[in-house]
């Protein structure tokens, strides 16, 4: 690639960096939403989770279980698409830098 | 279930107890002679690996609370005691999402580095270290009061000696060791607490065809319906809220926690590590489903609440009757270490706090010799180990869990918002950041002081003056208000954000 202006670098990580944010805030987002749902449910619809889906499971301790494996997928996403496609933009953006070599 | 070997000192959990003694204390000598620089005394140098750091974040957040507290929690109340199961792990990808890039990126060795960076030190750091400070006293006193019951429990010895031993051995780690060797006890500690609560659960399942259902069918029939469903623990739903919210962003906000992710070379590594972490403690925590039914169906709430009015020793009874005294020696020697590594987490952090943000930072303008911060870090870790066993004798037979909750609370109310607010707000000044911590902190403590729980159960009185036992719900939103309006009101804090902002992507050695 060959050497950015500083404007032009700067507006690159300006909008790889909005990108970051609002992937991680969607996250994050999903993560409250799913989490004080389950909340929610176990204060305001206690008989929903009463419900048995196999004979010793209830709805709710399916959805405790969920929770959890859901935030480990969540952060499974999250570190995939930021080390295959966002540590190499940023590399590729810091080694174009008009300053390369200088600052470091 | 009419006998138990607990209370009695029982040779197999001395003899491991002592083994992973001389194993930690071994790793400390290794340690000492790698801790010359405050670098390596507070941030192990930058060398620790994503794996290992998985590992050491999993063994600093899995505490005996969780451990011995859940397990205690489901087999005597079944489904309410799942709620800090989920409650404890969800915290851990918005640590992830939110925190853990622009912290090792922009900061040093505490959460403060970065909360301080554009604004006014001294007074940040003060705030900082006010919140960082009552965050890990109130969260020390909890792991104290539980190490000190516990070994009375299994190992037969006084309270007032256990909490000594717990103490000299915090101390030694810290102060000759630094991080390095903090993150080692860590690591062992996470690898022999999963390691038993999996033989545990594998033992209990192995008795149901390896189907858990089968596991909590017998416990609803044993014990009724109602043990798998919802039920008076979590009467009041704004209660629940409340919790909900100090679990999940006070985890953002401890301060032993942050600290670690400066541990690692750089934000990848730093990312990759909570990815382990979210994993191990993730696992955990699905296993206290299985060891407290487990608990339920083989030992009974009965006999539990016979041994320890808490449930605290579900888990351990549960060992014993699975394997005997020998498997009880194992897990109590587990749950000791486990103690063991917290506090020494915690200590190591406040120490930071004391010597890097108020001596200094905020006593110093930053400009103090290497050499002598180290000194001044190492006699900060003293008198906090000093400070750890008198509170923990001082509040012998609090209950440990709600401590460790109200630690959460004031992590979430003092310290996440003016963390967050820093990282994604320019605007952010010197007057908002010192006022929404030292606001979170405080409101936190003084709600506390007029829940239910101080007012009514300690105090006696007939009512409180403030309805929940947590204050999160009110306390987390006003701490960014209040933020956010004491920002907006002063003048805008003149900084070079184009140097900040390519820094908090790229790091310090870039940018």
């Amino acid at each position: 690639m060959p050497p950015l202006t500083s404007l032009e670098s700067d507006e690159r990580l300006r909008a790889l960096a909005a990108r970051r944010w609002r992937i991680a805030l969607t996250l994050t987002a999903v993560m409250i939403a799913l989490y004080f749902g389950f909340i929610a449910l176990i204060a305001y619809d206690k008989p929903l989770l009463a419900t048995l889906v196999a004979p010793g499971l209830t709805l709710g301790i399916l959805l405790g279980a969920l929770v959890i494996v859901v935030s480990w997928l969540l952060t499974y996403g999250y570190i995939r698409w930021a080390n295959t496609r966002y540590d190499p933009a940023l590399r590729a953006l810091d080694d174009a830098a008009p300053n390369a070599g200088a600052s470091r | 279930m009419s006998t138990t070997a607990i209370g009695q000192p029982n040779s197999v959990a001395i003899g491991f107890f002592i083994l992973f003694i001389l194993i930690t204390l071994g790793i400390t000598y290794w340690a000492a002679r790698r801790t010359r620089t405050t670098e390596h005394f507070y941030a192990a140098g930058r060398t620790i690996s994503p794996g290992q750091n998985g590992f050491a974040l999993a063994g600093d957040y899995m505490s005996a609370a969780s451990f011995l507290g859940i397990a205690g929690l489901v087999s005597t109340t079944g489904f309410d005691g799942l709620i800090y199961s989920t409650g404890w792990l969800v915290g851990w990808p918005v640590v992830l999402f939110l925190i853990a890039e622009p912290l090792r990126n922009l900061g040093k060795y505490t959460f403060a580095d970065v909360v301080a960076l554009r604004l006014k030190q001294t007074p940040v750091r003060i705030a900082a270290a006010v919140g960082t400070l009552a965050t890990v006293i109130l969260y020390l006193i909890a792991q104290m009061v539980g190490a000190g019951g516990l070994i009375k429990l299994m190992f037969g010895l006084s309270y007032e000696t256990a909490i000594v031993i717990v103490g000299v051995a915090m101390i030694a780690y810290v102060l000759f060791g630094g991080m390095l060797a903090t993150t080692w006890v860590q690591i062992v500690k996470a690898a022999l607490l999963l390691g038993g609560a999996l033989l545990l659960a594998l033992l209990v399942l192995a008795r149901f065809h390896f189907n858990p259902a089968a596991l909590f069918g017998a416990a609803a029939t044993k014990y009724g319906s109602a043990v798998l469903n919802p039920g008076k623990l979590v009467s009041n739903p704004l209660d629940t809220i409340s919790l909900g919210m100090a679990l999940m962003f006070g985890t953002a906000g401890l301060p032993h926690i942050l600290m670690r992710f400066y541990t690692v070379p750089d934000a990848r590594a730093a990312r990759t590590s909570v990815f382990y972490a979210t994993g191990l403690i993730g696992f955990f925590y699905l296993l206290t489903f299985v060891l407290g039914f487990g608990a339920m169906v083989f030992v009974g709430p009965g006999a539990i609440k016979a041994v320890d009015k808490g449930g605290n020793m579900a888990a351990p009874l549960l060992a014993e009757f699975l394997g005997g005294t020998p498997f009880l020696g194992f897990i109590a020697a587990v749950a000791f270490a486990t103690i063991l590594a917290v506090v020494a987490g915690l200590t190591l952090s406040g120490a930071a706090a004391l010597s890097h943000d108020l001596w200094v930072n905020a006593m110093h303008r930053g400009e103090a010799d290497s050499r002598e911060e180290l000194r001044v870090a190492r006699a900060a870790t003293v008198i906090l180990g000093i400070i750890a066993v008198v509170l923990g004798i001082t509040f012998k037979g609090q209950n440990v869990a709600y401590m460790v909750s109200l630690a959460f609370a004031i992590a979430a109310s003092g310290n996440f918002p003016a963390l967050l607010m820093s990282i994604f707000w320019r605007r952010f000044t010197t007057a908002g950041a010192v006022s929404s911590m030292l606001f979170g902190t405080l409101a936190t403590l003084l709600l506390i002081y007029l829940s239910p729980t101080i007012q009514v159960d300690i105090l006696h009185r007939t009512t409180a003056w403030f309805p929940l036992k947590n204050p999160a719900l009110l306390t987390i939103p006003l701490s960014f208000l209040v933020g956010v309006v004491v920002s907006l009101l002063g003048a805008r804090a003149s900084a070079d954000d184009r140097a900040l902002d390519r820094r908090m992507h790229l790091g310090e050695a870039r940018g």
